[in-house]
């Protein structure tokens, strides 16, 4: 029987399981050869777990996978490599102080006998990136790499077996729009070898020009499998949502002339080169662009979490340039951290504990002499959990043990803890799924609507879009534009992101 | 005329003075970047203790220096490996001492046994010394992959485990009465004109080359320090890379182990005392990351030479003992916050 007839990869009724979270419910996938398969959904919707199943970082907890029409069992990186099953992570596998070649050959080293022969992996890293190419000197250490680079070194990776199958995770997610041409130009010619490729991105305006089907997974299940041509746009979001669009972000009302809370004025720090914004009470200002554009750093040194090399933040007209975050705090700003687990909750601690942190400087809790009426901030932390929606058999439950939407609801917690006059919510909705995102984005219309300053900064462009009164877009340590009601759209904003921005001399 | 060719001269001089300068500058830093402080802490030494000691800058001295330093370039060596892969090793003076209790009391009792049996009685020494370190680099090596104990707590955990059996062992008593030819061979033989214990060192640092930068486990070692997540992702098999990485320190300081003993002609429990503290001092002044994945086994031969030449130069200038720990442990701290700076310009270079 010739294999041509069946599809190169066929996963049938894939299930995952985490301990409290079901990734994976009886998911059917199906890539054919010389296929650009997309796989679209939101953070947390199962593509990640789906593909790292593929990929061999993860073992499904039921489910088959057949590759030409046989059963393969995956248990490792190395045994879907020499499948022919290359994946480029969207975080890269690279060995930053490692050089080009090294990492191209890392874990299967051309060897004679005991030793490695550098020679001929040097020979074969050069004809590989000249076969594909990419113009980077293989002796290069990855650390001194672009993105964009150590992308093509990623991708130069999967290619070193024979590759039957190629996995990109979000791989335009930092590319310019010239690297992602040629990233396409690419795939197309892989593509034409015979090779099926899953595609991972949330940009909707790029399928039509390489993709061939879409499959859509929303909360861990299969939705829909659609072709490209003859599929909108819109069909697609509300396919990932569940809901028409206009349904998940609430209408904020926006208070013109509200007076500047926050005036950053020429701010420079690392990442940051010149900044100028207001932040204005009563209205949402978005903040978009690229990692590492500097929009999140701006409210990193904001924040003073790192230092500020010149320029002036005043807060209600107080200098607080390189003021200690302490006095931030105590001065009436809220900042939400980007990275719930790292930076934002105390992971061993129960909801009740994290909150009743915060609650801390209001007088009620504590008393001039420093003492804690634990009663008092109990009944307040328990108000809280009912306010961002908690169930109350989750406030005396370590957070580690929450769902990662959970889990942001508490960090929201924090933000009702103390009133402030500044809301800063960085990556508000990073890993949480639909449901709790509306009853977020509820929260932050709330907050706004009874005349606090909001920033959202978000990588995520429909939401910062649809929540932001004004939007401003970052690039490369800029601002690049500054966009308002109506100006703001998917265009203009991309448009921005790769911006030059000419800085006068 | 005569004003106006000075006055050039002068701006000529200036220029190239200024030309120098920024010459000089571009060169330390591409140096710094390279390999580190060594070369300056090298160079200050050297300068320092010439100027103060006249018999410092002498052949002899550096021979003896050179010799002295064999021992503790053996367990740089297999720091330099644990550091690499992002771990540290402060039980390597628990390895020294119990190899050097165990394999002289194991000579005491075989020369006992089976007096006459010179070849017999000097491998059954060794091995047994090396055996024993071996078991206490399995066990960091174990601890540390399977159970992801920090490598801080199980190898401070070791070294007290390790120096307890060596005082319970002896009651603290120096193990004498070993046979003429163990330390006529290990501690002062010569092979081909060569010091013995050169010869050992001289093997170690060809095959630690060789294992860091010729081999698939030297490869990975590389990349488990500079980035575990991708190191996995690329199919590396971390935990046997840990295991192996602590086996081998464990297995350089037990060689250690055996050439001071010898050196010492008795088993004691308190060689090593400071070996710790010093073979991590040599690799980080030599460059070695303790953020893992950087270092380079030749930076670290030179970097345990320069402790040593430290020592004996503050010997000679008469600086007390005391002092002396001062100031090593003051230039350990240093080097690590160049260290830092020196990864931050390293990753910074874009």
């Amino acid at each position: 029987m010739s294999t041509a007839t069946y599809p190169l990869i066929e996963m049938t009724a894939i299930s995952k399981v985490f301990p409290g979270v079901k990734a994976l419910d009886d998911v059917d996938f199906r890539l054919e050869r010389r296929e650009v398969h997309v796989l679209f959904g939101e953070n947390g919707a199962g593509k990640s777990t789906l593909i790292s199943i593929l990929a061999g970082v993860q073992r499904p907890t039921s489910g088959r996978i057949l590759m030409d029409g046989k059963e393969i069992s995956i248990g490792s990186v190395e045994e879907a490599a020499n499948l022919g099953i290359g994946t480029v992570f969207q975080e890269f596998s690279l060995v930053p102080t490692l050089t080009v070649y090294e990492n191209l050959y890392l874990g299967r080293e051309i060897t004679h006998g005991l030793f490695t022969d550098h020679r001929a992996m040097l020979k074969g890293a050069r004809t590989l990136f000249a076969e594909l190419g990419f113009d980077i000197e293989v002796t290069r250490r990855v650390v001194s790499l672009s993105r964009a680079e150590q992308q093509m070194v990623e991708i130069a990776k999967a290619f070193l077996n024979d590759l039957s199958v190629l996995i990109l995770d979000e791989p335009t997610a930092s590319l310019t729009e010239k690297e992602t041409q040629k990233l396409f130009a690419f795939i197309r010619r892989a593509q034409a070898r015979g090779v099926g490729i899953i595609y991972i991105s949330h940009r909707i305006h790029e399928f039509s020009a390489i993709a061939d089907r879409i499959t859509i997974l929303r909360d861990g299940k299969w939705v829909a499998t659609v072709p490209v041509k003859g599929t909108p746009e819109g069909a697609l979001v509300e396919l990932m949502t569940g809901r028409a669009i206009d349904k998940i972000y609430p209408d904020i009302a926006r208070n013109p002339g509200g007076k500047t809370v926050l005036e950053i004025r020429n701010l420079h720090a690392w990442g940051v080169m010149g900044v100028d914004i207001d932040v204005r009470a009563g209205e949402i200002l978005g903040v978009a662009g690229l990692v590492g554009s500097g929009k999140s750093r701006t409210w990193r040194t904001v924040m003073g979490l790192q230092p500020a090399t010149a320029g002036t933040v005043r807060l209600n007209g107080e200098d607080v340039t390189n003021a200690p975050t302490r006095k931030l705090l105590d001065d009436g700003v809220f900042y939400l951290p980007p990275d719930r687990k790292a930076e934002g909750l105390v992971l061993s601690a129960t909801t009740a504990a994290n909150l009743q942190l915060s609650l801390l400087p209001r007088p009620e809790v504590t008393s001039r002499f420093g003492f804690v009426a634990g009663r008092s901030s109990r009944s307040l932390a328990e108000t809280i959990a009912s306010q961002v929606e908690i169930a109350t058999g989750h406030i005396d439950r370590v957070v580690s043990r929450l769902s990662g939407g959970n889990q942001q609801k508490v960090l929201f917690g924090k933000a009702l803890c103390v009133e402030r006059d500044i809301y800063i919510f960085d990556e508000p909705t990073v890993g949480v799924d639909m449901g709790t995102r509306t009853e977020l984005y509820r929260l932050i219309k709330t907050i706004a609507e009874t005349g606090k300053a909001v920033v959202v900064i978000s990588s995520d462009l429909p939401e910062v879009m649809h929540l932001a009164h004004r939007l401003v877009v970052f690039s490369k340590g800029r601002i690049a534009a500054e966009l308002q009601g109506d100006e703001i759209s998917e265009e203009a904003v991309l448009g921005h992101f790769f911006a030059e921005v000419k800085v006068p001399a | 005329m005569t004003d106006q060719i000075v006055e050039k001269n002068v701006a000529n001089r200036a220029a190239t003075g200024a030309l120098a300068m920024r010459l000089t500058k571009k060169v330390v830093r591409e140096l710094f970047l390279r390999v580190g402080v060594l070369p300056f802490f090298l160079l200050a030494t050297l300068v320092v203790f010439t100027a103060t000691a006249h018999q410092f800058l002498t052949l002899d001295n550096f021979i003896n220096v050179a010799r002295q330093s064999v021992y503790l370039v053996l367990v740089s060596l297999g720091q330099m490996l644990v550091l690499i892969t992002g771990g540290f090793d402060l039980s390597v003076g628990t390895a020294i001492a119990l190899t050097s209790v165990v394999s002289a009391t194991v000579m005491v009792t075989l020369s006992a046994a089976l007096p006459g049996w010179v070849a017999v009685i000097l491998i059954g020494g060794a091995a047994a010394g090396f055996g024993t370190a071996f078991v206490v680099g399995a066990l960091n090596g174990f601890g540390v992959s399977r159970f992801g104990v920090s490598p801080f707590i199980m190898t401070l955990g070791a070294q007290s485990v390790g120096s307890g059996i060596a005082l319970f062992i002896t009651g603290g008593v120096p193990v004498g009465g070993l046979p003429y030819e163990f330390s006529d061979f290990f501690g002062f033989g010569r092979l081909l004109g060569v010091p013995v214990p050169v010869l050992f060192a001289v093997i170690a640092i060809a095959a630690m080359w060789l294992l860091m930068n010729r081999t698939k486990f030297g490869a990975h070692a590389y990349a488990v320090g500079g980035n575990p997540k991708a190191a996995q992702l690329s199919g590396v098999d971390i935990t046997k890379i840990l295991f192996y990485a602590y086996a081998i320190c464990a297995l350089l300081a037990s060689v250690a182990g055996i050439l001071l003993t010898a050196r010492v002609e008795s088993g004691e429990t308190n060689l090593g005392g400071t070996i710790a503290l010093e073979s991590i001092a040599a690799c980080v002044i030599a460059g070695v990351s303790l953020k893992g994945g950087i270092g380079r086994v030749e930076s670290v031969v030179l970097g345990a030479f320069f402790i040593v030449l430290l020592q004996n130069g503050m010997n000679i200038a008469q600086i007390g003992s005391y002092m002396q720990m001062v100031l090593l442990g003051t230039l350990l701290i240093l080097a690590v916050i160049f260290d830092h700076f020196r990864y931050r310009l390293l990753v910074g270079e874009r």
